[in-house]
């Protein structure tokens, strides 16, 4: 609890302080690659016969998503507090090397908690992770995922609380967290809003923990003609009890110090959950994005990993653009958004990241279906 | 008045320290649970704790994460756990304290609803069961004034946690919500044996004790008698979790108890 005031109040000063707003600036512009651009995808437009879409292409930044947003901040935070070792959770492997090449670049320790069955999935970012000079940590326990990760970096963070920063990945955990990523991700949807002629009259956006999603969605949350959707992973179908979709199926409970919605059985007991992407496979949710819900200002809902596949080849083969199984679930909803939303309308996609990490995987379930 | 009350009056005229052992409900099954906390008693618990087994407890090390998987195995539940004290209270009179986190609270009795009523559904529940006392790790002061405010109401001492880093005005709130005692944690770090104590706990649990009346125990990392003779030097009662567990986990059938209550009466001895 005391290292959650030291950083909430940190943040408070930092988040006033012109000298950290404009190192922050200078590194997301000069290091990391903002602002990215907002690409109109007339030929995928095309093929799915309907609203003009846009991509806000995340996937250009260094290190290949939007997390770098967040780890760029939550390490100056870090210098600021002393702390001089960083320590994150990971699911993909995007947050993790997101982590530990903000560590590299500040000087800083860093060990990273990652599933032992993501360590498998997602060998390419375990590399290189410890090519910048971080430890991976495999984590055994549970249902050596996400969910798992997390649960391991909170009880080293507890442990070494006075030297520790903990840089959480996405807009879940304790209070001042989801509040902290959501304000660094943010950047995507403010730039969104100057880069766009007109207001756009969707925004869609895939949903693990949500950061990606409410970095798109906060600047727009006030302006309720602008329609907010996210997508969650159905995994083998919303039926089959092996999917990740927490804001369509879930049920209120608290997990990692947050009150949101839950993927749990009926004692409680948080239950595993399941996505062919390793970063939208978690049981919770950002609490904002259930209150989001909870007043009806956005809507939810869920594609399953076939889809996301599928979602996965249509954006290659039109765009040229090789999406990660992440944001493929967002495309693949447009699929059955964009064919029932007039010409006129503007959808914009936050194409969170990019696909090499999954190409491996791809390749062989495509192997594996033939 | 609640019995663990009764029982620190007691110890305090005897000028004796609280021996409170540790077990995971449902490890390796309720049944031998309860036979454990038999053992336990004969041994000399003045308090005995229960876990209920979480899917993600985040305040315990590798030693009781896997005690409660195990318990999990068979779905033990709160509403299990629940029915284990209900037994036990009729051959024991020791004060039983529930180790619990928040989610399987939050959610008691609600089956698939929204999930406002839990904590005092299972307070009531608790309390016609026969608890004494309830340690939420994952609940912290701050958000825990209205079960507190429950707990008050149907006599359940809520025992709430202070950590070495906890700000003088976080202790200030922590001693004064807290009933039956004060759950003082040794380290900073989940639980499991360790080799060492840090060398500041004794002037930390000084500190804490001339803040208030309520008893202050001590608990995570005690392994052996040693260091248990060390913690009951300066504090109330002395709490043995994941060593007991380990026990539990290195032995089977009739050798379990005996090796259960031979521990047990060394650290007894000690304290």
């Amino acid at each position: 609890m005391s290292a959650l005031e030291e950083l909430a109040r940190e943040y408070a000063r930092a988040k006033r302080d012109p000298k950290f707003r404009r190192a922050l600036r200078e590194y997301l512009d000069q290091y990391a690659g903002r602002p990215t651009p907002l690409y109109h995808a007339k030929r995928l437009t095309a093929a799915l016969g309907g609203a003009q879409i846009y991509l806000k292409r995340e996937d250009l930044l260094h290190t290949g998503a939007h997390k770098i947003n967040n780890t760029l901040g939550q390490a100056l935070l870090a210098v600021r507090m002393r702390k001089r070792r960083l320590i994150a959770e990971t699911g993909a492997g995007q947050h993790g090397v997101a982590t530990a090449t903000v560590a590299a670049l500040f000087g800083l320790a860093c060990e990273v908690f990652m599933g032992e069955e993501d360590i498998r999935r997602q060998a390419l970012n375990v590399f290189r992770m410890r090519l910048l000079g971080a430890k991976v940590t495999p984590v055994t326990s549970g249902s050596k995922t996400l969910k798992d990760a997390c649960n391991e970096a909170i009880r080293d963070w507890v442990t070494n609380v006075r030297t520790t920063h903990y840089i959480i990945g996405s807009v879940v955990g304790p209070h001042p967290y989801p509040v902290i990523v959501r304000d660094f991700q943010s950047v995507i949807g403010q730039e969104v809003r100057r880069q766009l002629p007109r207001r756009p009259d969707l925004l869609v956006a895939c949903v693990g923990g949500g950061s990606n999603a409410m970095g798109l969605f906060a600047p727009f949350a006030r302006d309720r003609r602008v329609r907010l959707i996210g997508v969650e992973a159905a995994g083998r179908g919303l039926h089959s009890g092996a999917h990740a979709a927490t804001l369509v199926a879930g049920t209120p409970g608290v997990l990692h110090g947050a009150m949101s919605l839950l993927l749990q059985d009926g004692d409680g007991q948080v239950q595993t959950a399941h996505s062919i992407s390793a970063g939208l496979d978690y049981p919770g949710v950002g609490p904002e994005h259930a209150y989001l819900k909870a007043i009806g200002r956005a809507e939810y809902v869920a594609v399953t990993d076939r889809e996301a596949l599928e979602g996965f080849a249509l954006l290659a083969k039109t765009e040229g653009i090789i999406p990660a199984l992440e944001p493929a679930h967002a495309i693949a909803y447009l699929r059955r958004l964009a064919p029932r939303s007039g010409r006129r309308k503007t959808v914009v996609l936050c194409l969170s990241g990019r696909g090499d990490k999954d190409v491996t995987m791809v390749s062989e379930l495509m192997a594996g279906r033939r | 008045m609640n019995k663990l009350d009764a029982v620190f009056r007691q110890l305090r005229r005897e000028q004796r320290k609280a021996f409170i052992p540790f077990v995971m409900a449902g490890d390796p099954s309720l049944a031998q649970t309860a036979s454990l906390v038999d053992a336990l008693v004969e041994s000399g618990a003045d308090v005995v704790e229960l876990g209920v087994p979480f899917s993600d407890p985040l305040a315990d090390g590798p030693t009781i994460q896997r005690a409660a998987q195990r318990a999990l195995r068979h779905q033990v539940s709160l509403a299990d756990v629940l029915g284990l004290v209900r037994r036990l209270r009729r051959r024991h009179a020791v004060p039983l304290v529930l180790l619990t986190y928040y989610n399987p609270v939050y959610r008691f009795g609600e089956g698939a609803g929204r999930g406002a009523q839990g904590p005092r559904r299972f307070l009531i529940a608790a309390r016609v069961a026969g608890v004494d006392g309830v340690i939420i790790p994952d609940l912290p002061a701050e958000e825990a004034r209205s079960l507190v405010a429950e707990a008050r109401r149907q006599r359940v001492a809520a025992i709430l946690l202070a950590a070495p880093t906890s700000s003088p005005a976080r202790l200030t709130r922590i001693v004064r919500m807290s009933r039956g005692f004060i759950y003082f944690v040794s380290l900073t770090g989940t639980t499991g044996a360790r080799r060492h104590l840090p060398v500041e706990l004794e002037a930390q649990v000084r500190r804490l004790r001339r803040m208030t009346r309520t008893p202050v125990c001590v608990g995570f990392g005690i392994a052996a008698p040693q260091e248990a003779r060390r913690v009951a030097r300066v504090a109330d009662g002395v709490i043995v979790g994941s060593a007991l567990v380990r026990v539990i986990e290195r032995h089977r059938g009739r050798r379990l108890k005996q090796a259960v209550g031979r521990f047990a009466r060394q650290l007894r001895r000690a304290i």
